[in-house]
């Protein structure tokens, strides 16, 4: 009996250390379920984006770079899709890798990208979410709450039904 | 369970060897035997007796002494394999795609094989931590297992002891004292008191022990040990351990990684070597620089109060610290370590406008690669806009020219030089030995004048908390190696018959030549009879054996 209760305390504190372990190298302390942390960026038209005036609606912040080429590939899914959700109280806020403006703006023209996108000088944002591979998207719910983390690229088919899943009721 | 029955009376658990009431051998095997089995004080260790249910399979599994050493030999095999090859750790690249190819380009097939393997982050790997956890399982179980009944043992056991139990000691001694008196278990029982012996009396027999909590060492080793091992695990949870690098070029403010609020700023990266004429053994082992310094200047930032990520405009300077190796930043219990650099990363292109012909140049432009600009006006009204910047040039892709990092390691530009003479402007693109002209010959080229680079600071970041529960774990496991090393536990049964007749029989668990230094005080202060060592006997029957063996 007692044996048993040792192992089963054992047991425990085992499982509590190889889950502990396993997802450590993933996002920390943010991941799905966990309250999305807040933040603030300027974007290229100079207008600040605070993730808590967004509450009561869907964010979809997506971490990019411009060497990043699956970050290339999804960008017009991505743009088409804006123009749907946005009217739908989803927004899309693209924060940069610290890149330089020149590089920024020219890539975003180019790309015809509609949504506000925005440059992490300092990489702060991207230190306080833990990204590490890029693309990597989280999406929001409009209560704050982190719905899912997707690390590379997206199919149009996944940004339609992921934005679904974060659109206010 | 079955209870096993002593000729004494006495009922004892099942597993038993020597009986618990007077120390007589119970099993066939302990009966078999001239000299008694004493480890365990012969109690029953459980997981040798029960083996039913699945709980008790599970248990006796961990608590087996083969199994925990199959599993230590097995730790140390796997760890030693994540020293073939550096770590995934200690390698400066980012990506999982960089870190494939740096094991292969570096290490050739093998490194292939061992990334493939995921050898190169072994230690954070499911399978090590499951080896590490269940040596620390084996390590409990089996402490528990036998040092509870041995606990119990010592604590209960009794003064007079069973004629069979006494006769089968190491260290026997019958007869009549040298010299008759009455008082000799008196004189006994002075002398040990006076060798520091704990002496219990019960009518004529008596129990001297010494050293009891010596017995102790080994599961007081093994408590540190688990400490130890719940401070490493401890890592794990948030807010107790940070181990981060970061990579910061001169003049770049950057957030600090699991220090939330924080930002850096690399002031300057400074590398210092020894003048002197290479001599002595720096020629013979190729050494022409010596490193003196490695030391990066940085100025500490913190955000104001209820800041947020993102929010970097007005940071309060912290203070100023310039980083040496061994000589970390400090500030409330993080520590900024300086690791590793690289030197002369390229941060401004200085270009000329020139004519292809007449080589003479319409002015310069300095382009800051950080912050490069639309448009460049020179003074004599003649302008170069640029049209693309890319930093790590890897090739065209559609007529498109694409970069493969963010990092100034191949730049590349697309310029747009308007002039008087071409007013609508002629388009260049211009990397590093190569410039293409797609419009076909242009009349001025931009020619790469000058360079200006900057270098870049690798520092590392930690936080630990855990540092003092790891202290208390290891100096509670050498507290149980010094118990259980350098004392020992020492018994001596000494009881006197009707007709005066001493018997007398002794046991340690080590160091059985200091033993027989105390016997030697006993026997000749009290009178007693030679004692003699009864392993010695049968170690010489079986060296005559031998010998016979050999003549024969």
């Amino acid at each position: 009996m007692t044996r048993g209760i040792i192992l089963t305390i054992l047991a425990i504190a085992i499982g509590y250390t190889v889950y502990a372990a396993v997802t450590k190298d993933k996002i920390n302390i943010v991941q799905a379920g966990a309250q999305a942390p807040d933040f603030e960026v300027i974007d290229l038209h100079g207008e600040k984006h605070r993730l808590k005036d967004y509450e009561g609606k869907g964010v979809v912040l997506n971490f990019w770079g411009t060497w990043c080429e699956p970050c290339e590939r999804e960008f017009p899914a991505m743009t088409r899709q804006y123009a749907e959700f946005k009217h739908q109280d989803v927004q899309i806020i693209a924060v940069n890798f610290a890149q330089s403006e020149f590089e920024v703006k020219k890539y975003v023209a180019n790309m015809g990208m509609t949504f506000p996108v925005a440059i992490d000088k300092t990489k702060s944002v991207f230190t306080a979410y833990n990204i590490g591979p890029l693309p990597t998207s989280i999406f929001i719910k409009p209560d704050g709450t982190i719905n899912r983390i997707i690390t590379g690229e997206m199919t149009e088919g996944e940004i339609v039904q992921y934005m679904e899943s974060i659109k206010p009721e | 369970m079955n209870k096993l029955l002593c000729e004494c009376g006495h009922e004892n658990p099942e597993g038993t060897t020597l009986c618990q009431k007077c120390g007589s051998p119970l099993s066939a095997e302990e009966k078999s035997k001239k000299i008694a089995d004493m480890r365990y004080e012969g109690s029953a260790i459980r997981s040798k007796t029960y083996n039913k249910s699945i709980i008790d399979k599970i248990w006796n599994f961990f608590s087996s002494v083969k199994v925990g050493i199959t599993l230590i030999i097995i730790n140390l095999i796997a760890a030693s394999i994540g020293t073939i090859l550096p770590q995934e750790f200690y390698i400066s690249v980012a990506t999982d795609a960089e870190k494939e190819k740096y094991y292969s380009d570096v290490y050739g097939w093998f490194g292939e094989i061992y990334y493939a393997l995921g050898l190169s982050d072994l230690y954070s790997s499911l399978w090590f931590q499951l080896l590490v956890l269940m040596l620390g399982v084996s390590i409990i179980i089996a402490s528990i297992d036998r040092g509870i009944p041995l606990h119990k043992s010592l604590k209960n056991q009794r003064v007079k002891r069973h004629t069979n139990f006494m006769k089968r000691q190491r260290i026997i001694g019958e007869g009549k004292p040298t010299e008759t008196r009455e008082q000799t278990l008196q004189l006994v029982e002075q002398s040990l008191k006076n060798l520091k012996y704990n002496v219990r009396r019960e009518d004529s027999s008596i129990l001297a022990e010494r050293g009891r909590f010596s017995r102790y060492g080994a599961y007081i080793n093994h408590v540190g040990l688990i400490v130890f091992l719940i401070g490493v695990m401890l890592h794990l949870v948030p807010g107790m351990y940070v181990d981060e690098s970061m990579w910061l070029r001169e003049g770049e403010t950057r957030a600090v990684p699991g220090m939330d609020g924080y930002f850096l700023k690399n002031d300057k990266f400074i590398l210092e070597t020894y003048d002197n004429v290479p001599q002595g053994e720096q020629i013979k082992q190729g050494v022409n620089v010596v490193a003196k310094n490695f030391q990066t200047d940085v100025t500490l930032y913190k955000q104001k109060e209820n800041s947020v990520p993102g929010q970097a405009e007005n940071l309060e300077e912290v203070k100023q610290y310039g980083i040496q190796v061994n000589h970390p930043l400090k500030h409330e219990g993080y520590a900024f370590y300086q690791m590793d650099f690289r030197l002369n990363e390229i941060k401004t292109m200085v270009f000329d406008l020139t004519n292809k012909e007449t080589e003479q140049s319409l002015g310069q432009i300095s382009i800051d690669l950080t912050n490069p600009q639309e448009m460049y006006t020179l003074d004599n009204g003649a302008q170069v806009q640029l049209m693309g910047y890319y930093p790590d040039f890897s090739g065209f892709k559609e007529g498109v020219p694409q970069t493969a990092t963010q990092t100034p390691n191949n730049p590349a530009f697309i310029f747009k030089m308007i002039t008087p003479e071409t007013p609508e402007g002629e388009t260049s693109f211009v990397a590093i030995q190569q410039t293409l002209e797609p419009e076909g010959d242009n009349i001025y080229k931009m020619k790469f004048s000058n360079v200006e680079t900057r270098h870049m600071s690798g520092l590392t970041i930690r936080y630990d908390r855990t540092i003092p529960i790891l202290i208390v774990g290891g100096i509670i496991f050498m507290i149980g190696v010094a118990i259980g090393s350098y004392w020992n536990h020492r018994r001596i049964w000494v009881e006197q018959l009707a007709d005066g007749t001493i018997r007398l029989a002794a046991h340690t668990n080590k160091n059985w030549f200091s033993m027989k230094k105390d016997l030697d005080a006993l026997t000749k202060h009290a009178h007693l009879p030679q004692y003699v060592d009864q392993q010695e006997i049968e170690n010489n029957e079986h060296v005559e054996t031998e010998k016979d063996g050999k003549t024969l």
